[in-house]
């Protein structure tokens, strides 16, 4: 059953070295939080996946927490290459990584497949797509009925999945609103879920029906860190920073640069840091 | 004669010819960047209920200012409807419901094949570029392509050094021989031409010339020996409003996303 917890206990109690782990949100809701205090507590040799990998596991990539990376876009969003994945893509540093490159596509329906208890996705993809030929874990079956051949991928199952969301209500259920991405599929792809909310309210008694509400008994722990997307952005609280991300470009194009703004804007800091990251974007959300 | 009397520069002839090439009634998947200022350009002007999706879940969207990633809040804000990823890719996409992907590129071939992954070879590479994201699928499941990207020798070359997303591959019938049924990259807009595969071979041929271009400009910023078309057209130049149009979104955007910038310094 869901727990409400600091967000040092919510890391510590859920994440181990040598996890498989997703921290996902697709440029909106990034778990930024999570994946800081993540880095403070040092695990080493994660296998991560995200769909985007950003600035969180660019940060991660270069402080040598992972020893394995699947995405499908490894981009600063708008802005463009991601430099401490790629001193550790082409050069082995700080540690080399391992690679499995997916379209979104392929990630999106290994994601689903995860959530829905599949051990791999089908899907028509990768047609004279040249990943086809450097990851093995790309494959082809027959469709019995029709011939069709179509591209298979394992389905994603990660131990750990993070996510930030809007809401949690005083029972653990949680709301994701706007841009949802592929949140909900992570979360039920994964053995255990870790939520870092903006607030809790009272009950969900007065939603539309129809919106996305992740269960309280599919979540292990919830934290509220007010702002803890940040530079991403939570819709209806507070806007992207994308200065932060023109910004992250220039940082990260430097090993001593990046270290020292690792530990004078991680390391030294707490989750409770957050919230004061993002007082000048409430007015623009 | 050309007429340049606005005074419009060859990124603005790119993006409003490229705007032009979009219908009302298309159902367009947007990458962002150059794309994205074409198909609101056209949304703006002549295509105001042409359908936006951006891949993160983004249908009938209507932004004011451009996005500087695919998921920015404005485009879920203005939006019809937003849904998940997965849905974006399986029922959208791969269901036949988008009439035109477009696509930029970082590397281009003749044929229309675009690498967006890496310079050098994929386990040793030079420069390990973003990948491909939404596009290979884009690019297979889409009933057209549209592709734009300004022109130089380093990005429009005679061999690509990965396949990110499959073009007319070695040209001829080469997608029906992949079992890929849509038609694949049918329009290049550069800041020089526009382009359209010949109907056999599919490799791309100038049919238009943007004003004041030559043919040796073309080729000068080409990487492959160009084809032109017997009867080479001019494109017409940007109209007054096509231009304001542009200029307006371009100075919107910038306000916008510098912003941030202004409010965190102070």
């Amino acid at each position: 059953m869901v727990k409400f917890l600091p967000l040092k206990q919510a890391v510590s109690e859920n994440l181990n070295s040598g996890d498989t782990v997703a921290f996902e949100g697709f440029t909106h809701l990034i778990p930024t939080a999570a994946a800081h205090e993540a880095i403070r507590q040092g695990f080493r040799d994660l296998t991560l996946i995200r769909m985007t990998p950003d600035l969180i596991y660019d940060q991660m990539i270069g402080m040598g927490m992972a020893k394995k990376i699947i995405f499908s876009y490894v981009g600063n969003p708008g802005v463009g290459l991601l430099r401490r994945a790629r001193d550790a893509i082409e050069n082995g540093f700080p540690r080399s990584l391992e690679i499995e490159e997916h379209s979104h596509a392929g990630m999106a329906n290994a994601y689903e497949a995860g959530a829905a208890g599949l051990p791999c996705a089908v899907f028509r993809g990768y047609r004279g797509a040249g990943l086809a030929a450097v990851n093995p874990n790309i494959k082809s079956v027959t469709c019995p009925f029709t011939g069709e051949v179509l591209a298979a991928v394992p389905s994603i199952r990660p131990d750990v999945t993070f996510i930030h969301a809007q809401k949690a209500d005083r029972k653990g259920n949680v709301l994701i609103e706007g841009i949802i991405g592929i949140q909900k599929e992570a979360v039920l792809a994964a053995r255990r879920a870790v939520v870092t909310v903006e607030e809790v309210v009272d009950n969900f008694d007065d939603l539309h029906p129809n919106l996305t509400v992740l269960p309280r008994w599919t979540i292990a722990a919830i934290s509220v860190v007010p702002g803890g997307s940040h530079p991403s952005y939570a819709h209806g609280y507070y806007a992207r920073d994308n200065a932060a991300y023109l910004e992250w470009d220039e940082i990260a194009a430097d090993r001593d640069k990046f270290q020292a703004w690792m530990q004078a804007n991680v390391i030294e800091k707490s989750a409770g840091d957050f919230e004061a990251r993002v007082e000048h974007l409430r007015k623009a959300a | 004669m050309s007429d340049n009397s606005l005074g419009f520069t060859p990124n603005e002839m790119m993006t409003i010819a490229a705007s032009r090439a979009l219908r009302n009634d298309d159902v367009c998947f947007v990458g962002i960047g150059a794309p994205s200022a074409a198909c609101n350009v056209a949304r703006l002007t002549h295509a105001p209920d042409i359908t936006l999706i951006y891949e993160s879940g983004t249908i009938g969207t209507a932004p004011d200012v451009l996005p500087l990633s695919i998921g920015d809040g404005e485009l879920c804000e203005t939006a019809i409807t937003t849904v998940a990823v997965p849905e974006m890719f399986r029922y959208w996409l791969q269901g036949g419901r988008i009439s035109i992907g477009f696509l930029g590129a970082a590397q281009l071939d003749k044929f229309g094949n675009i690498n967006t992954t890496v310079i050098g070879d994929y386990f040793h590479p030079k420069t390990r570029l973003p990948g491909g994201g939404g596009a290979p699928e884009i690019a297979t499941s889409s009933k057209e392509i549209y592709i734009t990207m300004a022109q130089t020798k380093r990005g429009m070359v005679e061999k690509i050094d990965f396949f990110t997303s499959f073009g007319h591959g070695e040209g001829g019938d080469h997608r029906k021989r992949l079992g890929i049924d849509t038609a694949g990259p049918t329009l290049l807009i550069t800041d020089l031409a526009i382009w359209k595969p010949d109907p056999v071979s599919k490799e791309f041929t100038v049919v238009s010339l943007h004003p004041g271009v030559t043919r040796q400009q073309v080729q000068d910023t080409c990487g492959w020996v160009v084809k032109f078309a017997e009867a080479l057209d001019e494109t017409p130049a940007p109209s007054e409003l096509e231009l304001k149009t542009l200029r307006d979104l371009q100075a919107r955007t910038k306000a916008a996303h510098e912003g941030t910038g202004k409010a965190k310094a102070a």
